[in-house]
């Protein structure tokens, strides 16, 4: 699969600018995901009122696709509530993306996925 | 020199294949000899008592006989694997037979996952003391620190020859005789040296050497295991079944002689056919040629990439073709992407290469690996690629 796909301005500019990213000063969960095989890492806070999250911040470092990844997906969780962002798929990850995502870089695309399930994990 | 005619899968293709520390393309003579073996040639060895048997079983010994020459083996001390790894593994797990009071393995922080994980292995279930011998800065091991932790009580000494991630070669004549002094007994695993370094294992008075063939223009599923003849005589065999034999009875068996004691069940006939003719394929072009290109071209390499902003550049004084680099804080795979849209192949990651990527405080690089096709094209396209993904990534 040519990477033109994959690396097209919008996903570039999730990366470059990534939305959510930074430490929230007030948060009441925390948790993270690493990959040791390509050194990536992310760190996700949420701030949960009502069993809603209110709001969500990212952290760490990775490829274009992890990072543009975890900009997509701390949007889509803004207003959910754990139980439903628990329920967000791997297919639910790559469709966010839009462009297509060749086999060896899937899991780069599930990082902020698993940082994710870990950070609801802790609430329960 | 220009060979890419040989090799079918990058001849009159504009793909600049640049992991070949992670296997090399195949000439055509290698594809044909294997085409050829199961065309005409195919039987089971050893057995059958006809024609098409022993004309199999003869080109079978005949490979042997080729890749002993080519390391200056005797033909019994060449044992066929399924590769470098299977080699290593039958070692680690037969060797302590003659261990006696030892309790120490010597391996290095530069190992491939291959020649690390079976060492680590086999002295974490017998209460082994692993010693990893460091990097110095310069990227290569720290020989007084071997000197240092080299004793009597040490069992085995395990290291590459060449590292696979950075590409340093290492002074195996030198490891040899300190383990040697001390009466341990050496592996080295030349899996990245074998296509580029002429290798004697009298002269070097090596006790066991591997490597694989698809990392030398041969066929996939086939490596080699050295071993000194009294060694291979007195450890006991790693599989047992048909072919490994001299007679089984209902109560007791008895082995065949090595090289056959260690190679139980149906062998890779096509396979050691396959890579008995990737070495005469090197031996025509001469391993100096090849050498002399690819150092040619190691040069031209770092001085283009030396070039490029911010790029950081792993690469030891001695060097067999191969070179690590990041160019921060882009990632290794985002590089190896975009490359990949200016077809030039490459590898980006920790190259089974963990403890080494620890000690270089890094989760992984981009490495770039020649073989004797490369050309100064490839190259070109390797460092327009990388400036291409500077501007669509910076």
């Amino acid at each position: 699969m040519s990477s033109k796909e994959m690396y097209r301005e919008y996903l570039l500019d999730l990366y470059k600018f990534p939305h959510n990213f930074g430490t929230l000063q007030k948060f009441t969960h925390e948790g993270h995901h690493s990959n040791n095989s390509c050194g990536d890492m992310l760190f996700f806070q949420f701030y949960v009122k009502d069993n809603k999250i209110e709001n969500v911040m990212f952290t760490g470092s990775g490829c274009v696709i992890s990072i543009a990844s975890a900009s997509l997906l701390t949007d889509a969780i803004k207003g959910k509530t754990l139980e439903e962002a628990d329920k967000i798929s791997a297919d639910d990850i790559l469709s966010m993306l839009t462009v297509p995502i060749s086999p060896a870089r899937i899991k780069c695309a599930l990082i902020s996925l698993d940082a994710l399930k870990s950070t609801v994990e802790k609430s329960k | 020199m220009n060979l890419k005619n040989d090799f079918p899968l990058i001849s009159g293709s504009n793909l600049s294949y640049l992991d070949n520390a992670a296997t090399t393309q195949k000439p055509a003579r290698v594809i044909d000899s294997m085409n050829k073996f199961y065309l005409i040639n195919n039987a089971n060895t050893h057995s059958g008592l006809y024609d098409l048997s022993e004309a199999a079983t003869k080109l079978y010994e005949e490979s042997r006989e080729a890749i002993a020459e080519f390391i200056n083996a005797d033909s019994d001390e060449i044992v066929f694997t399924r590769g470098a790894t299977e080699s290593i593994n039958v070692i680690s797990r037969t060797l302590p037979a003659l261990f006696g009071d030892k309790t120490h393995i010597i391996v290095s922080e530069m190992e491939h996952h291959s020649n690390f994980v079976p060492w680590q292995q086999l002295a974490k279930n017998n209460n082994y003391i692993l010693n990893v011998i460091k990097m110095n800065s310069k990227f290569e091991i720290d020989y007084e620190e071997l000197e240092r932790g080299i004793s009597k009580n040490t069992a085995v000494v395990a290291i590459s020859h060449v590292s696979n991630a950075l590409g340093t070669i290492h002074d195996i004549k030198r490891i040899i005789d300190i383990a040697h002094k001390h009466n341990a007994f050496v592996l080295i695993d030349a899996s990245q040296s074998i296509p580029h370094i002429p290798i004697d294992v009298k002269k070097l008075d090596c006790d066991f050497l591997v490597f694989s063939g698809h990392k030398m223009y041969g066929p996939l599923g086939i490596g080699v295991l050295y071993g000194k003849k009294e060694f291979l005589d007195k450890i006991p065999p790693f599989l047992y079944g048909g072919d490994m034999i001299e007679s089984v009875t209902v109560e007791r068996t008895t082995f065949a002689k090595y090289p056959k004691k260690f190679e139980a069940g149906t062998q890779n006939i096509a396979g050691a056919v396959g890579l008995a003719e990737a070495v005469r394929y090197i031996k025509d072009k001469t391993l100096e040629a090849i050498a002399e290109h690819e150092a040619n071209l190691l040069k031209y390499t770092l001085n283009k990439l030396s070039k490029i902003p911010g790029i950081v550049i792993y690469s030891p004084k001695h060097n067999a073709g191969i070179i690590s680099f990041n160019i921060p804080p882009i990632h290794p795979h985002d590089l190896a992407s975009i490359l990949n849209d200016y077809n030039v192949a490459i590898r980006a990651g920790h190259h089974c290469c963990m403890p080494l990527m620890n000690k270089l405080s890094l989760p992984g690089t981009v490495r770039i690996s020649l073989a004797c096709y490369n050309t100064y094209e490839d190259i070109d396209a390797l460092i327009n690629g990388l400036n291409k993904a500077l501007e669509i990534l910076k």
